[in-house]
């Protein structure tokens, strides 16, 4: 049949699954508009304030869907806005596909006006682009574009489309395959490597599973769950992991590296046997890289072979899907008679583990209570508590978003949002609405911070159109709060530009939207105003004013090795040494 | 592990899809990653969907792991060879205009002569000359002119080739009597592939 490019677009979405895409309109991409107008669905189009939100509510979407996220926006500065979205979703490898408009192809290269090198622009910030310039290829351009977003190491994908190809007319045929002879990602590992891996673990006798987001993004919770109880491992997540495994499990370190637990740090230092699934070793994770895992055999499990090897050299490299290769790491160590390890390494392992146990018990995740200054651990404990561990947990960046990473007790995967690796301030509004509209039935909170939270704070007129019943908590100490943490620990206390005592009354900022705003100033009232939050149907900023002082601990410097954690408030040489560690770059 | 100690030049073939914009991607990435290109020459092959890129890089061990490494995770890139690690030929071409005043044009003609350097252009004061060759050679003969007077000059960049297919190689290596290197049960695979006449050249 014959259609315009702009109905084969949208035919396209439908026939990949997609029911929604997050998008702002504009000259170029009106074709797309129009053809919505009376495009028989189901095709939710959710109108968003600025083009960075529709990226980060795709990636929000993708996460806690396990599908590809969409959004579209037109050309020029539309698309130049939306690259932090896609840097993000590049950094953090979450499958979303990005339409932008374009000029019309023979208007290209004319300075014409919103015009702007699109694919040049987000060339380096995504797994691929296309620029599509004859109408009877969109079909396949999309089709491709979906296949590579969720195969291999997920990532963002971006489609560019002028103007005059939206509207001229071509047949549709939607390719049902698509055959890349340049891509086609490892899923199974090598054999002979996971032999050699289920080997090492079983001689090993301080292992431990380091896990990133790769975990999640293959859906091997409940196999990483399986290992770790097999061979009795403890357990560390990356940030992007947490709630690969369960916080509460008894093998549980929770997160490691910058501001990572101290037993975590410890346990990963002194271990012989370090199994990275599904993590890139990160340098907020890695911190000085000599002094990280330095006697350990390394085994790494990624899809992404540009990833092992990186920064720290592996000994045994796997390439492969982390649930895959799980599986059949699992198979080989019972076959290896996992369950038979000489009496001497048994004895060797409990006495590890006991070991892991008395770190976790002599530095625990702590703060002090304040009977007047409400402390944001605090708020992020009761967060937990009232949820349960059950509610979909989004952070913006900074302070607010390491406690909440420390102190929320993390159930299930996929119910975590964060920006990692790009640390995208205001990330937070837009990615819980992805997450809200993949998952209508549960509950989502927003812990941001005053700092992140106006960073995108506008789309709360999307949230109150859409009647999203988000929670957004507001841990409001002021200020940029870790850069005044910087500020403080390694720059001798100088502080320049973090005071953000003029931002708005964040309640009655709530109330102009539609939304509702709840304020708690004293610690007695923290939990009232959250149980009243989550009570009520519709969208919520509850204001919580915290401690400003409070610092974000334990804390490794930049470029400090992580078993020198600074686990309470510095004091002078503290921090003269923590000045230090940043020139071991 | 990016120390630059044991940096050494290598030479990369890429085979890419003759696509709009690969080039900027291959360039991109180097940009982007602080890799340094030397050299880099793109070309159409038989197959005139896939071009191929000849790129000269400087790094050490580590370094060109990753360079390769990320040059594969390009969607458009098809295969990376490092012909630093095999047998390979490699040229270069230059083209240049040489003062060739009366008094030194037999000087001229006579280097190009040596380095059987073709004569493409002629004027009264001037010879342009043709050179291919590897680097050295190409070094050397502008060395020798450089007193005389190079008025332009230009090159293309370095292309290489490696010397036959590893199979072809290794048939004649072991005729020769010569053992091929390779773990031996990856060469017992490989003759056996070998014998086969339909998978001749790919079990490599």
């Amino acid at each position: 049949m014959k259609m315009s490019g702009a109905r084969i677009v949208l035919e396209s979405l439908k026939r990949e699954g997609v029911d929604v895409v997050f998008g702002l309109p504009g000259g170029a991409i009106l074709p797309i508009y129009d053809a919505l107008y009376d495009f028989p669905g189901p095709l939710r189009h959710i109108l968003v304030r600025q083009e960075a939100a529709a990226g980060h509510a795709a990636e929000g979407y993708a996460r806690i869907s396990g599908r590809v996220g969409v959004c579209v926006v037109t050309s020029g500065p539309a698309a130049t806005n939306l690259v932090t979205a896609l840097q993000d979703a590049y950094m953090d490898s979450m499958p979303i596909v990005a339409f932008t408009g374009q000029v019309a192809t023979h208007m290209i290269g004319n300075d014409a006006f919103q015009e702007a090198d699109n694919v040049g622009i987000t060339r380096p910030c995504t797994k691929h682009n296309f620029l599509v310039k004859d109408t009877r290829d969109i079909a396949r351009a999309i089709k491709e574009a979906f296949h590579i977003a969720a195969t291999g190491r997920p990532g963002p994908v971006h489609v560019d489309l002028p103007k005059d190809i939206l509207i001229k007319q071509a047949e549709f045929d939607y390719p049902e395959t698509v055959h890349l002879r340049s891509y086609n990602p490892t899923y199974d590992g090598h054999p002979g490597q996971i032999r050699k891996a289920a080997r090492a673990i079983m001689r090993a006798r301080r292992a431990v599973l380091y896990v990133g987001g790769g975990v999640i993004a293959s859906d091997a919770a409940p196999e990483l769950r399986e290992l770790a109880e097999l061979c009795r491992l403890p357990v560390t997540t990356t940030l992007m992991a947490l709630g690969a495994f369960a916080s509460d499990h008894a093998l549980s370190m929770g997160m490691l590296g910058m501001h990572g637990g101290y037993a975590a740090n410890m346990a990963v230092y002194n271990s012989d046997c370090l199994i990275a699934v599904g993590a890139r070793f990160d340098d907020r994770v890695t911190g000085k890289i000599d002094q990280f895992a330095p006697q350990a055999e390394i085994i790494h499990v990624d899809i992404d072979p540009s990833s092992i090897s990186k920064s720290v050299k592996v000994h045994i490299p796997i390439v492969g899907d982390a649930k895959r290769v799980l599986v059949r790491l699992m198979e080989d160590l019972r076959e290896e008679g996992m369950g038979q390890p000489t009496s001497v390494v048994r004895e060797a392992r409990e006495q590890w583990l006991r070991q892991v146990a008395q770190w976790q018990q002599k530095h625990p995740m702590r703060y002090d209570w304040d009977d007047e200054l409400i402390k944001p651990q605090y708020v992020v404990e009761e967060i937990s508590n009232l949820t349960r561990g059950e509610a979909i947990v989004v952070t913006g960046v900074g302070q607010h978003q390491m406690w909440a990473a420390q102190h929320y007790r993390f159930r299930h995967p996929r119910h975590w949002l964060t920006s990692g690796g790009l640390g995208t301030m205001g990330y937070g509004l837009p990615a819980a609405m992805g997450a809200q509209v993949a998952r209508p039935d549960r509950l989502v909170v927003l812990i941001d911070g005053d700092g992140s939270f106006v960073m995108n704070s506008q789309e709360l007129a999307t949230v109150v159109e859409n009647q999203m019943p988000i929670k957004c908590v507001i841990i409001n100490n002021g200020g940029h709060g870790m850069v005044r943490q910087w500020q403080d620990v390694i720059y001798g206390g100088r502080f320049q530009s973090i005071d953000l005592s003029a931002s708005p009354d964040f309640v009655k900022l709530a109330e102009a939207y539609g939304a509702m705003g709840i304020r708690a100033s004293k610690p007695n009232e923290v939990v009232p105003a959250l149980e009243k939050a989550f009570a009520v149907p519709g969208p919520v900023v509850v204001d919580v004013m915290v401690d400003k002082d409070e610092l974000c601990l334990p804390m490794v410097p930049a470029g400090g090795a992580n078993k020198d954690m600074i686990m309470e408030r510095p004091n002078r040489e503290a921090k003269a040494k923590a000045a230090l560690a940043q020139t071991g770059f | 592990m990016n120390n630059g100690q044991g940096a050494k030049k290598h030479t990369i073939a890429v085979l890419v899809e003759n696509k709009f914009g690969v080039l900027s991607r291959v360039a991109g990435l180097f940009s982007a990653r602080g890799y340094n290109i030397e050299s880099l020459s793109v070309g159409e092959t038989v197959d005139p969907s896939v071009s191929r890129m000849t790129l000269v890089v400087r790094g050490d061990e580590v370094v060109i792991e990753q360079v390769g490494k990320q040059l594969h995770k390009l969607i458009d890139v098809i295969k990376v060879t490092d012909l630093t690690q095999e047998n390979h030929v490699e040229r270069e071409l230059v083209l240049m205009r040489v003062n060739a005043e009366p008094q030194h044009r037999a000087e001229v003609l006579r280097v190009a002569d040596i380095f059987r350097a073709k004569v493409i252009d002629v004027t009264p004061m001037t010879l342009t000359l043709e050179v291919t060759g590897d680097e050295s050679k190409l070094a050397a003969i502008v060395e020798l002119l450089r007193p005389i007077g190079i008025q332009e000059l230009v090159r293309t960049g370095k292309v290489a080739i490696a010397r036959g297919s590893k199979t072809a190689r290794r048939r004649t290596e072991e005729r020769l009597g010569k053992t091929p290197d390779g773990a031996p049960g990856r060469r017992r695979r490989e003759e056996e592939g070998s014998r086969d006449p339909r998978i001749a050249g790919f079990v490599d």
